[in-house]
């Protein structure tokens, strides 16, 4: 603590010679209990890719089932015994993987793996502080993470199995465990994970918050903060006033699941008994749920579009265009995503009225979308483009975003969405334009920034052949499942070979889980590269490699704990000076010259 | 043995990708990183012309291989529907000129603006009128959506027509179960505490009730051609979910909050044959809210028949009351006599 507190009062005065902190630190506290906030970042970034790799492993498994329904595995019962009888993935187990798969990677992945790396990482560096405002709480935030994670995990193991009601819990199927043997002791390790998950991420958010609004340095007003700081201040906001809502759903869940309150149970006969349980609704939980879930989209969006604006437009060499547009674009989301929450429920039973507001606000949300993605192609219109493997990823970001985005135009209204809700559509545009796409964003950070956490380069050639695998496989994926939801086929189905009207997709569903596998393959190449590229890669020697303007690259190659070895520096301009005045790129730090006109 | 040939050929591919990338970052050193920028930059710019290409084409290519197997061009088989498909065809026609405009520019602008030897940047941090541009035309293209969709909403939500017949549409892990008025054209009321499977009340029909007297439960549904079709939508475990994808129709059931929905079926089964050139063709009730182990096992059958043949089926269909009180048939019951039937005991 009393480093720490050290800390954030040298962050105060701007002065303080930080070296002498590192002659106590030991291996636990610089790489396990760290309370350096660029220790943290790495730890939730490796976490993550853990978790994605489990994540996406399971994906590789149910796209088995799904492709070969009626073939036989041998290695899966070797692997994972009664659950896959005579190589055959069962039901159970089927229902169990599509649960967990949506679980990990929205909340695990791109949550706390997003948000917690690049928050981290960026918003001490990228606003001039030493750390975070407490780097205490900070820490504690990884930890209750990895406890929460050590939950969920230990939930896969358990004899029943983990929980398998969809990643949305809906009860009374969540609640009961004559419904589901998903639902029995899986499904209160996946409660109590996700009430930890969500101190975590209030922990964290809560730092996020404080850290821009109080810790910025000298001239760093907020409209000269990047527009990754913007968006992860944005992200912050929305977690923090809507994952408790969520925290306390997963309460009165755990309650009726184990005290006998009947906040969600009404009206119930399971296996032939009839339940006591009366006066719940099973709609309140779908609000409680969805007050979270939809904001979590953006949480889950918001970081992947600020890094991608601050590397297009370091890549352009430009300017991103309309700073103040793209800023405000950023509010207005964070502030319908609040409001739109029961577009996921048109069709169960909501007030018809109630239901023409929400689609009124949820079109509203194209908006400020159509906006950002009009400034992002006008920050490439007569740039100088260098293609680095992250400058591809956040174009394939964009690509991606239009994509998703545009068949949220078909969801959002309910009359479409009448037929589309429920099916493959669905999966196709939220996998696209949250899924896929926030992964795009999370890359080009990883690719972008690798120098700046590990002072060593991704190998370039990997980078590339990552990008454009993973684009192409990612549209073969997904555009034809587009194909599926207008069909009427629904999500989740174990299989469909019994349905006179969604059999004919068997060759395409196929088709889709032979491509899913070799993405899934090349992630794997990237996670090398990762690692590989810690110990071996190619040595930064260039403070400031990508020719940024951003306060992060003012450090050291790798800076120690406290960033900056002396003053931290004042910033006189916003961070988008690129070719003005004949110049390539004009340092924050920077003063405004007597004549310069500003923008 | 394959498995393990599987797996060393992948490993090899692995190695050998990666080796090829080693030597291409040591090339590089060679060559000097400026000149392997501008390489590495041609490259990507040509390979974002290529993908453009290659993924309009891909599109197309998609369409033509999967557009004959979604619903569309044979056409809603409920009246209501076709308004869902005039919506379908807007939307497509609005974003879908939106996507190839906006997917052209920033490919097109990739391989255009790439870093060239003799030009620089264009400095161009903001202009209010373009940005005023975009954000009306969205803003007014989306109220004509919005407009649209709403008015179809509020007429898929409002009541049905006073002639539309009514069936009750009850699900359960994990099947369905149709309950029909009978001649009163009035459901019976019923209450999940009089459950009673072995007396073989899975509804918890209250047979008290005069109007459950000729009420008639059933495991397929059939319904006429040409006439609204009010379903009164339950569940009896969990939530489930009445999906209609031909009829262009879905909604939850919910324990404990009957939903209802209602449509006008427009082709007969035997006619959807005859247009899908499918002599398999049935409609079929899939449940699209995950339930449980079986949810992919949730299948219902619909039988859309002429009206007269619709009649006739309806009247060789036998009350429910009848099956589970044969003793009782034959009088007509009363109210009081149900009182020692053993389902009205459950508490």
């Amino acid at each position: 603590m009393s480093s720490a507190s050290t800390l954030t009062e040298s962050a105060a005065h701007g002065t303080h010679d930080v070296h002498h902190e590192h002659h106590h630190d030991t291996f636990i506290t610089k790489y396990i209990f760290s309370q350096d906030h660029k220790t943290i970042a790495k730890q939730f970034l490796v976490t993550g890719i853990i978790w994605a790799f489990i994540g996406g492993l399971f994906s590789v498994v149910f796209r088995l089932q799904l492709g070969y329904p009626n073939a036989s595995f041998p290695i899966l019962e070797d692997l994972f015994g009664h659950w896959a009888k005579g190589g055959k993935i069962q039901p159970e187990f089927y229902y169990a993987l599509v649960t967990m798969h949506g679980t990990v990677l929205v909340f695990f992945v791109l949550t706390a793996g997003l948000s917690g790396t690049f928050a981290n990482f960026l918003i001490p560096l990228q606003i001039g502080a030493r750390d975070m405002a407490s780097p205490f709480l900070n820490m504690l935030s990884y930890w209750f993470f990895f406890l929460a994670s050590v939950v969920m995990i230990s939930s896969l193991f358990v004899q029943t199995g983990p929980a398998s009601g969809g990643w949305t819990i809906y009860p009374p199927l969540s609640a009961l465990g004559d419904a589901s043997s998903g639902s029995k002791i899986g499904m209160d390790l996946w409660l109590v994970s996700m009430a930890l998950f969500v101190v975590s991420s209030l922990l964290g958010g809560l730092n996020y918050i404080t850290t821009i609004l109080n810790m910025r340095t000298k001239g760093m007003s907020m409209t000269r903060m990047p527009l990754t700081i913007w968006a992860l201040f944005f992200t912050a906001v929305l977690g923090v006033l809507s994952f408790p809502v969520l925290l306390s759903g997963a309460i009165l869940l755990l309650f009726d699941r184990n005290l006998g309150t009947s906040f969600f149970l009404s009206d119930i006969v399971v296996a032939g008994k009839i339940l006591p349980n009366e006066g719940g609704s099973a709609i309140l939980f779908q609000h409680l749920f969805w007050f979270l879930g939809h904001p979590e989209v953006y949480i889950i969006l918001l970081p992947a579009m600020g890094m991608s604006s601050e590397i297009l437009s370091v890549n352009s060499r430009k300017p991103i265009f309309g700073y103040m547009a793209m800023v405000g674009s950023l509010f207005a989301i964070t502030i319908l995503a609040f409001l739109v929450w029961a577009h996921h429920m048109f069709v169960t039973g909501l007030n018809p009225l109630l239901g023409g507001v929400f689609v009124l606000l949820t079109l509203l949300i194209a908006v400020p979308s159509a906006i950002k993605v009009f400034n992002w192609l006008t920050t490439l219109w007569r740039g100088s483009i260098r293609f680095t493997p992250a400058m591809l990823f956040a174009i394939g970001f964009v690509s991606l975003f239009i994509s998703g985005g545009l068949t949220g135009i078909f969801l959002g209204n309910s009359a479409l969405d009448i037929h589309l809700h429920d099916t493959y559509f669905v999966v196709a545009h939220f996998h696209i334009v949250m899924g896929v796409a926030s992964f795009f964003g999370m890359f080009a950070g990883i690719y972008h920034w690798y120098p700046k956490m590990f002072g060593r380069y991704l190998n370039n050639t990997l980078g590339y052949i990552h990008f454009w695998t993973t684009i192409a496989g990612a549209y073969l994926i997904f555009w034809p499942m587009h194909y599926e939801g207008l069909a009427g086929m629904p999500r989740r189905y174990y299989d469909f070979s019994n349905w006179e009207s969604f059999k004919m997709f068997g060759g395409l569903n196929e088709f889709i889980s032979m491509v899913a596998m070799v993405v899934f393959a090349v992630q794997l190449l990237f996670v090398f590269n990762f690692f590989y590229s810690i110990w071996k890669g190619r040595k930064v020697r260039d403070s400031n490699p990508w020719g940024a303007t951003t306060l992060e690259w003012t450090t050291p190659i790798r800076p120690g704990h406290g960033n900056w070895p002396g003053d931290i520096p004042e910033v006189h301009r916003w961070p988008y000076d690129y070719s003005k005045d004949g110049q390539d790129f004009i340092d924050q730090t920077v003063p405004v010259g007597p004549n310069e006109s500003q923008h | 043995m394959t498995d393990f040939f599987l797996v060393a050929i992948l490993v090899m591919i692995f190695v050998v990708i990666f080796q090829i990338a080693k030597a291409s970052e040591y090339v590089s050193v060679l060559k000097g990183q400026e000149k392997s920028r501008k390489q590495n930059n041609r490259i990507n710019g040509f390979l974002m012309m290529v993908f453009l290409v290659l993924g309009l084409l891909g599109a197309w290519y998609c369409n033509e291989l999967y557009y004959g197997k979604t619903l569309f061009p044979q056409g809603s088989a409920s009246v209501e529907g076709e308004k869902i498909d005039t919506m379908l065809w807007i939307t497509i026609a609005v974003t879908g000129v939106v996507f190839i405009i906006t997917q052209i520019i920033l490919f097109y602008f990739g391989f255009k603006y790439q870093e060239k030897d003799n030009t620089r940047a264009f400095y161009f941090p903001h202009n209010n009128k373009l940005e005023l541009l975009w954000t009306t035309v969205p803003a007014i293209f989306l109220t004509v959506l919005v407009a649209f969709g709403l008015k179809y909403w509020f007429i898929f939500t409002s009541d049905p027509p006073s002639n539309a017949i009514v069936v009750e549409v009850t699900g359960h892990q994990f099947g369905w179960d149709f309950r029909y008025p009978g001649n009163d054209g009035v459901l019976g009321k019923k209450s999940y505490k009089l459950y009673n499977q072995p007396a073989g009340n899975t509804l918890g029909v209250d047979f008290n009730d005069s109007a459950s007297i000729d009420d008639i439960h059933l495991t397929e549904m059939h319904i006429p051609k040409g006439t609204p079709v009010k379903l009164v939508i339950n569940a009896m475990d969990v939530i489930h979910d009445v999906g209609l994808s031909h009829f262009r129709m879905k909604m939850d059931a919910v324990p404990g909050i009957p939903t209802t929905l209602w449509f006008t079926p427009k082709y007969t089964t035997e006619e959807m044959r005859k247009i899908t050139g499918n002599p398999n063709f049935v409609y079929e009730l899939s449940c699209d809210q995950m339930c449980g182990k079986g949810h992919f096992t949730m299948r219902g059958i619909i039988i859309v028949e002429e009206p007269a043949a619709y009649a006739s089926w309806l009247k060789e269909q036998k009350p429910e009351y009848g099956t589970l009180f044969p003793d009782n048939t034959k009088n007509t019951a009363t109210p009081d006599s149900m009182s020692k039937a053993p389902i009205a005991q459950i508490k």
